[in-house]
């Protein structure tokens, strides 16, 4: 069964230069995609990636790229929206990039969490400032 | 024959607890199914709301006096200036004004965390502010300096006085410009069409139910950040002298309110502060005005649909701060709430900067004021300027 899985990668300087995407999908049959990256040569670096495949592949892509040094998050814990503040104006929602915010029928704004990609656009589009994005 | 009722007989009816009240959603639905001869028979007040950013808006206070006395001269309330232009301990906070040091669009675009808006909304959450103020002194006003913390509960008067607010309709914000991402007013607008951003809550939004100003003038009590308010005058820039569709309602921005009510009456929740990136602060406010249903030209009006209210496309890279004519047209309030419209035969996604959901907790609200007895119409003693007034939209004399 396909599954996917969306995750932040943070590289320490020394590991910008590890071909982790060509590993991913030669060694461990992942289909990738990026969805942000932040990666200079010399300094600590930055990618939002979705991994798609085998559930065990997936597993054993995280382990690699943890034993590899680099640091794994869930991406879904690097944006912070303060949901109760909410007015539900839809101010963010053409800012959207991964289209999670959206107007519902209800005329009330819904986050898909994992529809996310953590493009921060939502940061500057709210004029409560409700959400926060850590990457 | 149709039905004809007073301001009176309509209070009459709410301090008996008979007076049938309905949103104006509410009032949509019994139009289209009983039409407006029956729905004018049957309902007497309609009630509608508003929930968006009110730039021209700020509060006085009479922070009561020191000892010894003194006459404000400058003065910062959580580091917002504030005007002391007025008698010796009256000042006023502007919603817009900027926290002293905020670099404003020096590092383009700012963040405008915090202003004058923020200071109103942490004093009606009941919190203490911090003042600073200085003076030059005089014989009966000797002190010089003050450094204190105070609450709403503590000051004599505050009072939320705003010269325009409830714009009745207003444009729909795009960029035609190439490349760059522009910070406005209207929200931020991606280039190249990529957003469209609109400010009404159409349907429910006061001035659209009641077009012509038949029934709200100086005197109307109101919803207002929660508690309870008037229409003291017509709202800066109000010019209803507009082109409008056959009901009667202005296809373009055209009237306004001036609003007034005591701040001690409001809650934290109607009145937020509003940080618009690029931009500046404003007040996010919570209006909602009822409408008694006089004959049925004002339900008629009162039930006006999304489908039947528009505003006007206007480009904010060039033509808006130009002053050129818009050639985008109008767009329906019920294409702008599908989430997308068309621009030139392309789709360009819309966003709200208003909330259509809390419009409606407002309508509700006020309902539920009127229904209980508690919320008594006012009738206006005097009207406000009409279509037919001449008013127009005057623009600075630049020729001197």
């Amino acid at each position: 069964m396909e599954n996917s899985k969306k995750i932040v990668l943070t590289f320490p300087p020394e590991l910008t230069e590890v071909p982790i995407v060509y590993r991913l999908v030669k060694d461990y049959d992942l289909i990738l995609n990026i969805l942000r990256a932040e990666v200079r040569e010399s300094a600590a670096g930055k990618m939002v990636i979705e991994l798609t495949g085998e559930e065990k592949a997936i597993e054993a892509g995280v382990k690699y790229l943890t034993d590899s040094g680099l640091q794994v998050r869930n991406a879904e814990m690097d944006i912070d929206f303060r949901e109760a503040g909410c007015t539900h104006c839809g101010a963010c929602v053409p800012h959207c990039l991964g289209e999670a915010l959206k107007m519902g029928e209800d005329d009330r704004l819904h986050f898909d969490r994992a529809a996310c990609v953590l493009c921060g656009r939502c940061v500057a589009a709210c004029p409560l400032r409700l959400f926060r994005i850590t990457f | 024959m149709s039905v004809t009722r007073t301001f009176e007989e309509i209070n009459e009816k709410i301090k008996a607890g008979k007076a049938v009240v309905v949103t104006a959603e509410e009032l949509i639905g019994l139009v289209a199914e009983e039409g407006v001869t029956a729905a004018t028979k049957k309902v007497d007040v309609v009630t509608t709301g508003t929930f968006g950013p009110m730039c021209s808006s700020g509060a006085y206070l009479n922070i009561g006096h020191p000892l010894p006395r003194m006459k404000l001269n400058k003065a910062w309330v959580n580091e917002v200036e504030v005007y002391c232009g007025l008698a010796a301990v009256d000042i006023y906070i502007g919603a817009t004004e900027l926290r002293r040091g905020d670099r404003a669009n020096e590092n383009y675009p700012g963040t405008f965390e915090y202003g004058g808006a923020h200071v109103i909304h942490e004093l009606v959450a009941g919190e203490k502010v911090h003042i600073e103020a200085t003076a030059y002194g005089t014989d009966c006003y000797p002190r010089k300096e003050l450094n204190g913390r105070f609450s709403l509960a503590q000051i004599n008067q505050a009072v939320l006085l705003n010269p325009r607010n409830c714009y009745q309709n207003y444009n729909v914000a795009v960029n035609r410009s190439r490349e760059r991402t522009i910070h406005t007013y209207m929200g931020i607008l991606k280039p190249d069409f990529g957003n469209a951003n609109y400010c009404s809550a159409g349907q429910l939004s006061p001035l659209l139910k009641d077009p012509t100003y038949r029934t709200v003038g100086i005197g109307t009590r109101v919803f207002l950040g929660g508690g309870t308010g008037y229409v003291y005058w017509q709202g800066t820039q109000h010019h209803p002298d507009v082109e409008r569709t056959e009901g009667g309602a202005p296809t373009v921005p055209a009237g306004s309110l001036g609003l007034v009510g005591d701040l001690k009456t409001m809650k934290p929740h109607w009145l937020q502060g509003y940080s618009a990136t690029g931009y500046g602060v404003s007040l996010l406010l919570g209006v909602g005005i009822p409408i008694p249903l006089l004959d049925e030209e004002v339900c008629r009006a009162a039930a006006a649909t999304d489908a039947e209210l528009f505003a006007p496309i206007v480009d904010y890279s060039s033509d808006y701060p130009q002053g050129n004519k818009s050639p985008y047209g109008k767009v329906s309030y019920a294409e702008l709430k599908s989430g997308s419209i068309k621009i030139e035969g392309r789709t360009v996604p819309t966003g709200s900067l208003s909330s259509y959901s809390k419009a409606r907790e407002i309508a509700e609200e006020l309902k539920g004021w009127i229904r209980s007895g508690s919320f008594l119409l006012g009738k206006p003693v005097e009207p406000l300027p009409g279509p037919d007034s001449g008013l127009g939209f005057n623009m600075f004399p630049m020729d001197r």
